[in-house]
């Protein structure tokens, strides 16, 4: 296997960077760089931009609107875009039901869906913990009973990221409590607009507003609105859930942060000489690199095991989450310890600059190791699927 | 070739051949030293042109990862990495008919000679002397750890011929003979079952034929194959670590207590779990420290290595601990085999700088990132 991009890579990298300085603007830039929230508008526009390009949704296949590009080449288009840093794709959408549907959608989903998600006409939410499912998502209880060509559905869901803009949220729902706990839950795409449904925003430690709770209180959903077969959801949630942990080293956003650890350190005196010049930082930061270097390469070992962007990911892809959330999480902590006792302020506008929002993005950002099947879930997996144990 | 010396390893070197070989003189199987000939292992770095196979970074990573899978104990990693890629870059024609033919015959052990007491982290520092004496060389000097020492039939030594003591330019390498008469070797283990030597030179005289490479030019050869070696200790810790994570996994899975398989406890899995990410980011970084070798960029490649051996020295720590103390008493003793794999593994941890050592190299560097 290659461990260095051949020259079509290259060439591919190159055409990749300079649609990027030629379409992003700086407001969109700004915005990444203030703190990685999305910014409605921005992503929007953005991904409607990538889609006219036939960038929208790469890994779809090519009928889809897919670009038909290696895995090796989708990797280097999403490292481009964190490194720019450029708004990000919305995952809920593009990675995550727009690939169940692909796979497991019926004909008219498909059409119905499929070119909207690429064109960010519909914004998705996903529906999957709930208060008291978690880690153990199996056991999740809103139901959907069915009733004359519709599901009515009852129940609460949480950590509900951007229901607040979602046109429609994809969910899992119990339709069979008799059987064991995976056996009984089917996938449902709802409107948000149908009556009975209450979105209540939840603030998190950062002061931000990311995530709902979201309540459904007798929702009527057409039975169209289905996802294959009635109590096979969870096979789908798996499909899911295993391409989002491939997506999840977002290797390009921690290169990012640390190439800015580097440039906000150079112009930050310690001790009458910038904090760069500090063997104690230098050290520190070289060791970030070594671990972010060997999660590259892992990361592209994975990617050439698995050859197809459809197919079944590498239990491997565990290691990327897991360690690839951990260097999110520390090199946002190197930032905000670059700061020092600027660190300390809350206020947005404290600074004319985006490093007003380091310190709560360290906050914010406790949540990578914790969404997307926990680190500790991972390492069950690692555990159970590689080991044996 | 791979699979050959897969076979090989299978047959002759499960733990009880391994505790043989140790056991008796020189403390290595010269047996399998002639088969991994035949396979043309000791060819395997060498150019074609000097009855070698022209094996790269690559090729070596494969082998050692093998060897270091069994914990060997034969002088591959000195004999045909380091001094092979010492002659491999500087050897004159008729060097590789008298040197290079008898090394990869299985007939002749050669060793590198090049490190002195208090001397690491100074790769240039070289206090051993070579004069002009007429038309001779005289040396004289102390060596340090040197692998392989009491079984060497030829030594590669550097010395000073020009500039300060830490200076690059003004090393000069020479093969001598470590049976001359004024060369005193005081052999001793290694934790690892190795050997090595410390050796004393008292105005040796060489002629100019014993020159390796020119003279005062001699850093740059050993810097070249010093990052090749470094890249091949990376390959084989890899496969020291994987076994010995296999090994302790496997070990999980057998050992009851409280009438389960301790393997079913999740504190040990998720453990074992930390294990598995350790060794799979320590083949990434392997892999790339040997494909970079490859390369000619000079900066990049002293790079790679470098953060190569952080990763392994951190990996190599990690799995080597947990190991034993999954193992629990039986992971301490002599007669198990994990403690021996623990031992190996922080040997090559040492071996030419730990992680903290390769830190520094990287903090005086650009960024890893930058050169892309």
């Amino acid at each position: 296997m290659e461990l260095q991009f051949n020259a079509d890579e290259i060439a591919f990298r190159e055409e990749v960077r300079a649609f990027i300085t030629d379409n992003l603007t700086e407001e969109m830039k700004q915005g990444m760089l203030r703190g990685g929230y999305l910014i409605r508008d921005h992503v929007i526009e953005w991904q409607r931009i990538l889609n006219k390009k036939g960038w929208g949704v790469p890994h779809w296949p090519v009928e889809w609107g897919g670009a038909g590009w290696s895995p090796i080449k989708q990797s280097i288009f999403t490292e481009e875009l964190q490194l720019a840093p450029a708004p990000r794709p919305l995952s809920f959408s593009v990675y995550m039901v727009g690939p169940v549907i692909i796979e497991f959608g019926s004909e008219v989903q498909k059409k119905r869906f499929l070119p909207r998600i690429a064109n960010s006409d519909d914004w998705w939410c996903q529906g999957f913990s709930e208060p008291d499912a978690g880690s153990d998502l199996a056991s999740l209880k809103t139901n959907a009973r069915r009733e004359e060509g519709y599901y009515i559905v009852n129940g609460q869901k949480t950590w509900t990221s951007y229901a607040q803009y979602a046109d429609w949220i994809f969910c899992l729902v119990r339709t069979d409590p008799t059987v064991k706990k995976q056996m009984g839950i089917s996938f449902l795409l709802i409107d948000m607009k149908t009556p009975g449904i209450i979105v209540r925003p939840i603030q998190t430690i950062d002061g931000g507003h990311e995530v709902n709770e979201v309540f459904f209180d007798n929702v009527k959903v057409p039975v169209e609105n289905l996802v294959g077969e009635e109590n096979k959801g969870w096979d789908y949630a798996k499909f899911l859930l295993s391409a989002e942990r491939v997506n999840l080293a977002r290797l390009g956003v921690s290169k990012e942060r640390l190439q800015r650890a580097r440039e906000l350190a150079a112009r930050t005196p310690y001790q009458g000489r910038p904090l760069l010049e500090h063997a104690g930082f230098r050290t520190k930061i070289a060791a970030l690199e070594v671990e972010l270097k060997a999660l590259e390469i892992t990361q592209l070992r994975v990617l050439s095991a698995e050859g197809q962007s459809h197919g079944a990911p590498d239990p491997a892809s565990s290691i990327l989450k897991v360690k690839g959330s951990e260097l999110q999480q520390a090199t946002s902590n190197l930032l905000v310890q670059i700061l020092g006792p600027d660190a300390l302020r809350r206020q947005e506008d404290a600074f004319d600059d985006w490093s007003s929002m380091i310190t709560a993005n360290y906050f914010n950002w406790r949540k990578v190791s914790i969404f997307g099947g926990s680190n500790e879930i991972q390492k069950t997996i690692i555990a159970k699927s590689i080991l044996g144990l | 070739m791979q699979d050959s010396l897969v076979r090989l390893l299978q047959r002759s070197y499960a733990f009880d051949h391994r505790r043989k070989y140790e056991a008796a003189a020189p403390g290595w199987s010269r047996e399998i030293w002639a088969q991994f000939a035949e396979i043309g292992l000791l060819a395997l770095p060498f150019t074609s042109e000097n009855g070698g196979l022209d094996g790269t970074p690559v090729d070596t990573m494969i082998v050692m990862e093998q060897l270091g899978r069994y914990i060997t104990l034969e002088p591959y990693l000195s004999t045909i990495v380091m001094a092979g890629g010492i002659l491999r870059r500087a050897a004159s024609t008729e060097q590789h008919e008298s040197i290079s033919t008898k090394v990869i015959d299985g007939s002749l052990i050669v060793s590198l000679a090049h490190a002195e007491r208090g001397t690491f982290g100074s790769p240039s520092r070289v206090g051993t002397q070579a004069v002009r004496s007429g038309d001779l060389w005289q040396i004289s000097g102390h060596k340090s750890c040197v692998l392989h020492g009491d079984s060497a039939d030829l030594l590669i030594i550097s010395a000073r011929t020009s500039g300060a003591p830490s200076d690059a330019k003004g090393i000069t390498l020479f093969a001598i003979d470590p049976r001359a008469t004024n060369i005193d070797i005081q052999s001793y283990a290694l934790h690892d079952g190795k050997s090595a030597s410390d050796i004393q030179i008292k105005e040796v005289l060489v002629p100019d034929s014993a020159l390796i490479g020119c003279v005062d030019d001699g850093f740059r050869i050993l810097q070249s194959a010093e990052y090749e070696t470094l890249a091949a200790v990376c390959a084989e810790a890899v496969g020291v670590m994987s076994e010995l994570h296999q090994m302790t996994v496997d070990y999980l899975k057998q050992r009851k207590q409280f009438g389960v398989p301790i393997g079913n406890f999740q504190a040990l899995q998720h453990r074992a779990a930390d294990m598995y990410i350790a060794l799979e980011q320590a083949r990434s970084m392997a892999m790339y420290a040997a494909m970079m070798s490859q390369t000619d960029d000079k900066i990049a490649i002293a790079q790679a290595v470098s953060s190569a051996k952080v990763q392994i020295g951190r990996s190599a720590k990690l799995i080597g601990e947990e190991a034993v103390q999954m193992f629990g008493g039986i992971g301490v003793t002599m007669e198990f085999k994990a403690g021996h794999y623990f031992k190996k593994l922080t040997l090559l941890e040492q071996f030419l700088g730990h992680a903290d050592h390769h830190l520094e190299l990287l903090t005086s560097g650009p960024g890893l990132f930058e050169l892309e």
